[in-house]
């Protein structure tokens, strides 16, 4: 079960987690560092050791803006965010038909959603 | 008539542990043209030596195969026990039956049929093989040296100590290179101009070394032992025979606004110029861009003041032809560009800089006297970050993805000698591994932890915020406390990666010497031939080959002056006759074979040619320099015509061989 998550965040993702190098740049970077129990440079290593339940019942996976700074500045090229990305595309899935109706989005937003978070949402699922 | 002897060894057990050697010298002994056939032990001992000796001589033979190892091990061996017999050593096939057979195979049966069809392929070409000999060609005993850094300073005055003549060319005004920018060494922490300008003024005063400065290789013909160079000697507009080094020109010229790239652009100097008090040749050159005299006709004030008459404004660039023997490059490295790294600040604030930046900040000679103050406000820097790897083992565009090798000994040389002068200031230095190989690095490392107090942080800063108040505010991840840490600095300090000197690179075209992709030149063999590239005649010196702190440039630069040394102290040199040679009658003209050649072996002739009907046509044929050709038959295979044609590897051997084969 675990193996076939790990196997589907690196397909999903596309990201190679072997070419980290730990240097923490990522984390350096982030803006939401504070925010995540999980950091960018844990989900790289996390995913790498198969250590996917901790973060997929992690809050972390909900504070990443995706602003993509982690993948703009990661000197080997990993794309951080595109595991977060990965592994909140299968705790989605884990909760089965809960889609939201653009028009029941401004109910569920709360007052310290990150706005980014839903211009990136609306980037994303715009097709 | 052919007469072929057959020759298994048994290499102890290496190779009769797998294969059947009985049985393979039987199944050779069986083959056309084979007169003899035994096996031995050790084929290469005296004895093994002695039994194909006597055979040679007993049977008449007129060509050997040894079912033996790779000919890399033992080739040399059998081709000279050939020659003792008096047998053209050319005339001499290894058949590789243990690294390509016993070594790789289990099955005795399978690793046995195969030995026999390698020496059948052995057999098929040596039956076609023609006695070769070496041709010989002379050595010009003057070596040129491609730059004047550490590296090539070293080497020419080794070779010079040998008694033979060196060029030494350097691109800039001085010599020196980038040592001379650097303040001090670690990890005993002596000046580095204490230890280099003795060696710089040895090189000057050495008469066998020639130094030209301010000069560039423009264009290198020949191969090795008789290269053809033109140097241009780039306009000073200065008489170097005649400035004495004074320097009342750079006080008196009025255009002080020039930008000091001794100093990094730190600060500004006069158009006329010297860069440094101990330059060698100790002689003024003028910046044609800044100078007003060059630009619009207006001053002529260094031409007023010069005592020595030396100044002139209509000085050319001279080309200068000289016969070298070798040639040894020392092209040195330059840091990165940053501008790839926007979130280091680098463009934004003058108070992030580049080490070799913080080297001129902090040396005596440099901008602020030895006194480290910030550039922008000039006040005494409370708080400092040393960001590591920035833009080493970085597999990005703007990256290089090697480890730049010295970053981490230097950054901790700088955070002791910053720590030790001023002990108020407080020290941070990001690191992603702290890489110390090398005699009492690690030791001087873990002094400037445990004695200075530098603060080490495992992980890297993401991004670098100038503030309104002149600060720098400082984000990283430190990972071994799992937090993202803000540090309010002063100053910030960025190891930028080291990447081989720009001009390196059309250098390798004339040289036609191999690169990497990353712009280091290739070494012939990446340990056991270090300093050779692999094209012969041109040799390695200092970091053109690869990153390299200062005592490995220095070993290396010796080890190649011994080398270079090795081939001037020949009088001839013996070629390898294995090399390529083109039937006039068959080419066509095309050159699809000097475009694959990478020695520049090749060359093209309009040669006469008599006609059936007794008329004269010219036509162009290729003509291969069989002093220059290294016999890698890469024209061979380009060749649509089959003129091109490998001596010892005859297309017709290979085809041979190839049947034998598939027999």
């Amino acid at each position: 079960m675990h193996n076939n998550d790990k196997e589907q965040i690196l397909r999903s993702s596309g990201v190679n987690v072997l070419k980290c190098m730990r240097c923490g740049k990522c984390s350096g970077t982030c803006p939401s560092y504070e925010e995540m129990e999980y950091h960018p440079h844990q989900f790289v290593y996390m995913v790498e050791k198969g250590e996917i339940d901790k973060l997929i019942n992690s809050p972390s996976i909900y504070k990443c803006l995706t602003c993509f700074a982690c993948v703009e500045r990661c000197p080997r090229g990993v794309e951080p965010a595109k595991i977060v990305e990965a592994v909140r595309l299968i705790a989605t899935r884990r909760q089965g038909e809960n889609h939201l109706k653009a028009e029941d989005i401004p109910c569920v937003v709360e007052d310290d959603t990150p706005g980014q978070l839903l211009v990136s949402a609306f980037r994303k699922y715009k097709k | 008539m052919q007469k072929i002897g057959v020759f298994v060894c048994h290499c102890g057990t290496n190779i009769a542990g797998t294969v059947d050697v009985k049985a393979v010298a039987e199944a050779l002994g069986k083959e056309p043209g084979v007169v003899f056939s035994a096996e031995y032990p050790y084929m290469c001992s005296e004895a093994g030596q002695n039994l194909i000796k006597n055979a040679i001589k007993e049977y008449g033979l007129t060509g050997i195969v040894v079912c033996s190892c790779s000919p890399r091990m033992h080739e040399a061996t059998f081709r000279k026990t050939a020659a003792a017999a008096g047998l053209n050593s050319y005339m001499v096939e290894i058949a590789n039956i243990r690294e390509q057979c016993s070594w790789i195979h289990k099955d005795i049966k399978v690793a046995t049929e195969k030995a026999i069809v390698l020496g059948r392929t052995a057999i098929a070409k040596v039956a076609l093989n023609a006695p070769l000999t070496a041709s010989e060609s002379p050595v010009v005993k003057r070596a040129l040296v491609i730059g004047g850094g550490i590296a090539g300073i070293q080497t020419a005055l080794d070779i010079a100590d040998a008694g033979y003549e060196v060029d030494l060319v350097e691109k800039e005004p001085t010599i020196g290179g980038k040592m001379a920018q650097i303040d001090k060494t670690f990890p005993t922490l002596d000046c580095a101009a204490c230890i280099l300008t003795p060696k710089m003024v040895d090189c000057a005063q050495n008469e066998k070394i020639h130094i030209y400065a301010y000069s560039e290789v423009e264009k290198v013909k020949g191969f090795v032992g008789n290269f053809t160079v033109s140097i241009k000697k780039k306009a000073r507009f200065v008489d170097e025979t005649k400035c004495t080094g004074c320097g009342v020109c750079t006080e008196k010229c009025p255009q002080k606004k020039t930008p000091n790239l001794f100093n990094l652009g730190l600060d500004t100097r006069s158009a006329i110029y010297i860069p440094f008090a101990q330059a060698i040749p100790k002689v003024a050159t003028i910046d044609a861009d800044y100078c007003n005299m060059l630009k619009n006709g207006k001053c002529g004030v260094c031409s007023k003041v010069c005592a020595a008459g030396a100044i002139d404004y209509k000085q050319q660039d001279q080309i200068i032809e000289q016969q070298y023997g070798a040639i040894v490059v020392a092209t040195g490295f330059n840091p990165i560009k940053l501008d790839g790294y926007d979130e280091f600040a680098y463009n934004e604030s003058p108070d992030v800089v580049t080490s070799l930046e913080l080297e001129r900040l902090m040396n005596a000679a440099g901008p602020n006297g030895g006194t480290l103050l910030r550039p922008s406000d000039k006040t005494h820097p409370h708080t400092i970050v040393f960001v590591q790897c920035v833009g080493s083992r970085d597999t990005t565009d703007c990256g290089k993805p090697y480890c730049s090798k010295i970053c981490c000994m230097y950054t901790a040389k700088h955070a002791m000698l910053i720590r030790d002068k001023y002990p108020d200031t407080e020290v941070y230095v990001f690191y992603i591994d702290v890489r110390t190989p090398g005699k009492n690095f690690d030791e001087f490392y873990r002094r400037a932890v445990e004695e200075y107090g530098v603060h080490y942080i495992k992980g890297m800063v993401g991004k670098v915020m100038p503030q309104p108040d002149g600060k720098l505010l400082v984000r990283g991840a430190d990972l071994l406390m799992n937090e993202q840490i803000l540090i309010n600095a002063d100053m910030v300090v960025l190891a930028a990666a080291i990447e081989p000197d720009k001009s390196a690179r059309p250098l390798a075209t004339m040289l036609t010497a191999s690169m990497d992709t990353n712009d280091f030149f290739t070494e012939a063999h990446p340990k056991l031939r270090p300093v050779e590239s692999p094209t012969a005649g041109i040799f390695l010196s200092g970091v053109c080959q690869g990153p390299k702190d200062i005592p490995e440039t220095v070993a290396q630069a010796s080890a190649c002056a011994a080398k270079v040394i090795g081939l001037l102290a020949k009088d001839k040199l013996l070629s390898n006759p294995c090399v390529a040679h083109s039937d006039e009658n068959l080419c066509n003209g095309c050159s699809s074979c000097e475009k694959v050649c990478p020695y520049g072996a090749i060359t093209y002739v309009d040669k006469e040619f008599r006609m059936p009907d007794r008329t004269t046509k010219i036509r162009r044929v290729a003509s291969v320099n069989a002093a220059v050709c290294q016999g890698c038959g890469a024209c061979t295979v380009a060749c649509p015509s089959g003129a091109m044609d490998l001596s010892g590897f005859s297309n017709k051997q290979i085809m041979a061989e190839v049947d034998a084969i598939c027999r």
